[in-house]
């Protein structure tokens, strides 16, 4: 199977070790990977903003960029939801704006062929174990649009449970938003660092060395949180739990 | 809305002073979380609760669809059955309206029940300035007179006090308002419950008005219905001679049996109760029982220019329960006063600036005043799709657009404040069509790495004063997926 891996503007720029682990356990797992060089960003800022207009050429290049590939996946649950809930959402305005059905039209395609890696590994690929060693103690934070959005539900969990040496702690308040929310971190500092603030203690409380998640930009927000309470907890990508192996396991 | 939230500042800066009053928090978390635990565990119970949550969405939505219709029908009820009906434009029309009504019984004071809508026009204010004294009977509502505070949650307006600080009020205050609380008042929840008791009683026997809310109104009868939990507002509509009940246009239901849906969602919503203790329902008047005249003062306030919004208008599905409050992360930290309305938390964040329209900077700030986290949405008995009314709101703010106000179609401008954000998106998706031109861009910052600041200036300061930065890596992905796969695949 072939799939074109749609890493997101954040871990392309920052994270690119969560790019590096993507390749890697799909590759052990059987899967081609394809990394479409034009890709970008999703437009999900600009949407959640209030800038609808401007989130459009974003999503119409996303689907030229993806629209001929049997699946696209990407380990970012907030990137996920953005093309599954919203971009069938953004054609809809448009109809009702009397702009047509081409916006609708040309985005339906990239719709349902979009996976977060999760969802891709225990749904498309049907496996759990993926053969992954991790030897540390982790707590896992499901991510508000990965929980809700895609409705992941305990998928991520099933395969860290699988991993070998893994010690799963479960987090008080998993639940709770953690207080990123784009540009609502800039427009509500305040509310949100104290929201971070409490999802660090709440995993601190768990005796863990990891929190785990699987999307970057929360965890920049939880970690940023982290280092600055000097808590000596790590924030990890979940990908890059399942990347390792005990031939080449992950620091 | 109420004249006590006029002059508010933008949420961010109220949420400031609320996210540092360590009692405040402690007062919120305790309440939002025993509270949280409990409702999920009433859902639970019920097998088809998913069943009802969409009947009640449908329900709504066809009588929204249909308000003029269930409008007229509910006025030839009520009237049929004894009652009079006013219509009110505005907070100013509602005011003056009741005001009249309550100067032609020639009495001097009312006693208040279970009204939010009052609460939104500022009718207390109102009555004040015509010299007419406004009592509050509901517990959490008194708390908050005696305080001159303002409400704080839908459900439970003085959430943000503790048994401490009520204790205080009560000793403090009740004497200016009439029985004065016992000598030695402690904070026991009886002895407190019994001080409001005895005081409340006094108005209670005393009062010739009343003035009311609803939580529906069913057309097909012309009855209205109060759900309550502790038996002031049975009170408050059985006792005095004119009762006067003030609700906005969008809490009807067509029949009886359209009621039986919300009677089961909202007490499990809101105070994760199988059933409420009172539910107590009037319709027009009867000789011999209760008062001898009733008057319906039906609100617009905005609602029918928020129901000419195709998205926005589901905010008015709401049956006022609280738990997208309870859920909310933000509203937990904040409390319920930064939002400045009456109606606060994530429904408030999206009804306020619908009635009010977004001209104050408060109302323009509202639309942000969420992390778009979903747990409301997840909660909600009546399906509003909060986040998606949040967002469609927010594009409101920064683009403007065509919206109604007093049912004419008005073309708003872009609220101000927003240009170098307006620029900095501009800028960005200009650079997100061109692949090149972000790879130039993720370049140059892998380059300038270790000279990059450790905290950022301008907005970016709001993330730097409590969050450390990533560092950035030394190969952005693209460039090492280049490298390493010797530019096979993906050459697109």
């Amino acid at each position: 199977m072939r799939v074109a891996l749609f890493l997101t503007c954040v871990n392309d720029t920052l994270y690119p070790d969560t790019g590096r682990a993507v390749v890697k356990l799909l590759t052990r797992l059987g899967v081609e990977v394809d990394f479409p060089m034009a890709q970008t960003c999703c437009g999900q800022a600009h949407y959640n903003t209030g800038y609808r207009h401007e989130a459009e050429p974003l999503a119409r290049h996303f689907s030229e960029v993806f629209g001929e590939y049997e699946a696209i996946v990407t380990p970012s649950g907030s990137c996920g939801a953005m093309v599954r809930e919203l971009y069938p959402r953004m054609g809809e305005r448009a109809r009702a704006e009397g702009r047509g059905d081409t916006l609708a039209a040309t985005l339906a395609p990239v719709v349902p062929k979009t996976y977060e890696l999760t969802e891709f590994l225990v749904d498309v690929l049907g496996v759990t174990d993926v053969g992954a060693y991790y030897p540390h103690k982790v707590t896992y934070h499901p991510t508000c649009h990965g929980l809700r959005g895609l409705g992941l539900g305990e998928r991520p969990l099933r395969l860290l449970r699988a991993v070998k040496g893994l010690e799963l702690a479960e987090l008080p308040g998993a639940e709770e938003c953690c207080g990123f929310g784009g540009t609502f971190a800039l427009k509500n500092a305040d509310v949100s660092a104290a929201m971070g603030t409490d999802k660090v203690r709440n995993a601190e409380s768990t005796g863990a060395e990891v929190l785990c998640a699987a999307d970057n930009s929360c965890l920049m927000h939880i970690g940023g949180t982290m280092t600055r309470l000097r808590t000596g907890m790590r924030p990890v990508h979940i990908a890059e739990i399942l990347a390792s192996t005990e031939e080449e396991p992950a620091v | 809305m109420s004249g006590t939230f006029v002059g508010m500042p933008a949420f961010p800066a109220a949420a400031r002073d609320a996210v540092r009053d360590t009692t405040l928090r402690g007062n919120l978390r305790h309440a939002t979380h025993t509270i949280r635990a409990k409702r999920a565990n009433a859902v639970a119970e019920l097998a088809d609760w998913a069943e009802l949550r969409e009947a009640g969405k449908r329900i709504k939505d066809h009588t929204l669809r249909h308000l003029d219709h269930y409008l007229v029908r509910l006025e030839e009820s009520v009237t049929a059955a004894g009652g009079t009906v006013h219509w009110a434009a505005d907070a100013d029309e509602a005011n003056r309206i009741v005001t009249r009504l309550v100067k032609e019984t020639g009495e001097s004071e009312v006693v208040k029940v279970k009204s939010m809508a009052t609460q939104e026009i500022g009718l207390n204010e109102a009555l004040e300035e015509e010299g007419i004294r406004a009592y509050e009977t509901d517990l959490a509502e008194l708390i908050v007179q005696l305080g001159k505070d303002r409400p704080s949650h839908i459900l439970v307006p003085a959430i943000h006090r503790n048994r401490g600080e009520i204790r205080e009020i009560f000793a403090r205050e009740m004497g200016e308002w009439g029985r004065p609380a016992p000598d030695g008042l402690t904070d026991t929840p009886a002895e407190l419950a019994e001080a409001a008791r005895l005081h409340l009683r006094e108005k209670f026997l005393r009062a010739k008005v009343g003035i009311s809310g609803a939580n529906f109104m069913v057309a097909e009868t012309g009855t209205l219905v109060v759900v309550e939990s502790e038996g002031n507002g049975r009170m408050c509509l059985t006792l005095p001679e004119t009762l006067i009940s003030v609700v906005g246009i969008e809490k009807i239901v067509p029949t009886w049996q359209d009621l039986e849906v919300f009677l089961q969602t909202l007490p499990r919503s809101s105070t994760a109760e199988r059933m409420n203790p009172y539910t107590s329902t009037w319709t027009g008047t009867t000789d011999g029982d209760g008062p001898r005249t009733f008057h319906l003062v039906l609100l617009d306030n905005g609602r029918t220019d928020t129901l000419a919004d195709e998205v926005g208008r589901q905010a008015l599905r709401c049956i006022r329960c609280s738990a997208c409050l309870n859920v909310c992360p933000v509203y937990e930290r904040a409390g319920g006063h930064a939002y400045g309305s009456v109606y606060p938390g994530p429904i408030g964040a999206i009804l306020s600036p619908q009635l009010r329209g977004i001209g104050s900077e408060i109302d323009a700030s509202l639309p942000y005043a969420s992390s778009l986290c979903g747990a409301c949405y997840e909660v909600c008995p009546v399906a509003i799709d909060i986040p998606e009314v949040l967002v469609h709101l927010r594009e409101r703010v920064v683009e403007g657009g065509q919206v109604t106000r007093a049912g004419n179609k008005v073309v708003l401008q872009p609220a101000k404040g927003h240009a170098a954000e307006r620029a900095a998106m501009r800028a960005a998706r200009w650079a997100f069509t061109r692949p090149g031109v972000l790879r130039a861009g993720q370049r140059l910052a892998s380059r300038t790495r270790r000279v990059h600041p450790r905290t950022l200036p301008g907005p970016g300061r709001a993330w730097s004063g409590t969050r450390d930065l990533p560092p950035v890596p030394a190969e952005p992905f693209r460039d090492w997926w280049q490298r390493t796969r010797n530019g096979k695949g993906g050459a697109r």
